[in-house]
């Protein structure tokens, strides 16, 4: 979701370098009040929307290696 | 501010609040499980079972039957919890009404014959260690605030972090993890990413986290503003000498504000209510609603509603931190999440301190490390 966007050497604006952690957070966001406001469905959107954060956390600790 | 400013506010808030980070992240892994832990250790009662509809007998026999288990001690509250605990009322009582907030024993008498089921250990084992240590320190209300203090400067740390975040990542890509250049460089990518996809639930962690120090001050501030009003034509008279019915208070209040259900009711002169009143807290069904508690005040000695009222914005605030900070509002899958995610809290609070241990003794060298994304010269080995 974010590797298109140049080489390393260019300078990423700020919307470039936020885009991925600002996305992350709406969803955590929505994820964290969620289940506050329902149960059912309403829980498993939590489950979601906080889970997100965790797999990029495991996905680019192990799931890469130097570009 | 310029990168150098927010290195210093970064580091700084960071050093002093770490390690009683830590301390939170670690007690607070266990505490996401406990009413789990506590399950499995046995060290909760069930009520036997009963055909589903035998019928709830009096609160005043349940009152009479701690009395008995526990003579000479006073009730000062009495607690409901039907998810987890059906069919039993947990009696909290003291040597007197004014004695401090957590000097209480407990005696959890089942609600529908009134027999004694257990007289739980309110002050012992690991798990209420742990709590201890989460909650105040063992140091009472002082500890509460300090810790609360550390919150704050947490969410300072974590709001810096993502600033400095920014001419980190001028020239990376989201993600980069340089595993193979140097340990120090593996470790500084890791705290960029893991600092940065967990902000927003870190931040609401420690927010709430501190809103919740401030529980007695709001319990405080809610007594000498709304009680006080609700209870003003109450003022001036003595305390009285005789209280009534407790039953006769739950069905005043139950009257009163149909569609909810009983949460705790606080005992005339409790920390919770007046001299003068049974104070029966009322909560609803919804996820939401099952965490607003609102009081109905009940004459103590007539049975009479005197008033009930929704709480103040600022008791609702601190009612809506508690699961927001606890994770135990979506089921077991939400309370996994909440402990990966403190996992995840640990190691950016374990690679942060090692990256200010490895620092070198000048401000210059991190600064530099930060505006070139950490390819600053002694990086590459």
């Amino acid at each position: 979701m974010n590797n298109t966007v140049g080489s390393s050497s260019q300078r990423r604006s700020l919307w470039q370098i936020f885009r991925t952690p600002f996305w992350v957070g709406v969803l955590s966001a929505v994820g964290l009040v969620s289940a506050l406001l329902g149960d059912g469905w309403m829980d498993a959107v939590s489950w979601i929307g906080l889970a997100i954060p965790v797999v990029l956390c495991a996905r680019y600790t192990w799931g890469r290696t130097d570009s | 501010m310029n990168v150098k400013l927010w290195f210093l506010v970064h580091k700084w808030t960071s050093i002093i609040c770490t390690a009683f980070l830590l301390l939170l992240c670690i007690t607070g892994l266990p505490l996401i499980f406990s009413e789990e832990i506590e399950h499995e250790l046995g060290d909760q009662v069930t009520a036997p079972p009963m055909p589903e509809d035998t019928p709830h007998t009096s609160l005043d026999r349940v009152a009479e039957a701690a009395r008995a288990q526990r003579p000479g001690e006073h009730i000062r509250f009495m607690f409901w919890d039907n998810d987890h605990h059906p069919n039993q009322v947990l009696v909290l009582m003291a040597e007197s009404m004014d004695a401090p907030p957590d000097a209480n024993s407990g005696v959890v008498v089942d609600s529908r014959t009134a027999l004694v089921l257990d007289e739980p250990k309110l002050d012992e084992g690991l798990m209420y260690i742990l709590f201890k240590l989460h909650v105040d320190l063992f140091a009472g209300l002082p500890g509460m605030l300090f810790l609360g203090f550390m919150g704050l400067l947490f969410a300072v740390a974590v709001i810096s972090g993502v600033v400095l975040y920014t001419p980190f990542m001028r020239k990376l890509d989201f993600g980069t993890v340089r595993k193979h250049r140097s340990t120090r460089l593996k470790w500084l990518d890791l705290h960029n990413l893991l600092g940065v996809v967990t902000l927003v639930w870190a931040l609401v962690v420690g927010v709430t986290g501190t809103i919740n120090t401030l529980s007695q001050i709001v319990v405080a501030i809610w007594q000498q503003d709304q009680m006080a009003e609700m209870t003003a034509a109450y003022q001036d008279l003595p305390p009285p000498q005789q209280i009534g019915s407790v039953q006769r208070a739950r069905e005043a209040a139950l009257a009163a504000v149909p569609d909810m259900n009983l949460s705790l009711i606080a005992w005339p002169g409790s920390q919770f209510s007046s001299p003068h009143h049974y104070t029966v807290f009322l909560h609803g069904n919804t996820p939401v609603t099952s965490r607003l508690l609102q009081p109905a005040l009940v004459d103590a000695v007539t049975g009479e509603l005197t008033d009930t009222r929704e709480m103040p914005w600022y008791v609702k605030t601190l009612f809506l931190s508690q699961p927001l900070h606890f994770g135990d509002y979506g089921g077991m899958p939400l309370k996994i999440i909440w402990a990966l995610l403190d996992i995840i809290t640990i190691i950016v609070l374990g690679s942060g301190l090692y990256l200010w241990l490895g620092r070198g003794s000048t401000v210059s060298r991190p600064v530099d490390e930060i505006e070139s994304g950490g390819l600053a010269e002694g990086n590459i080995t």
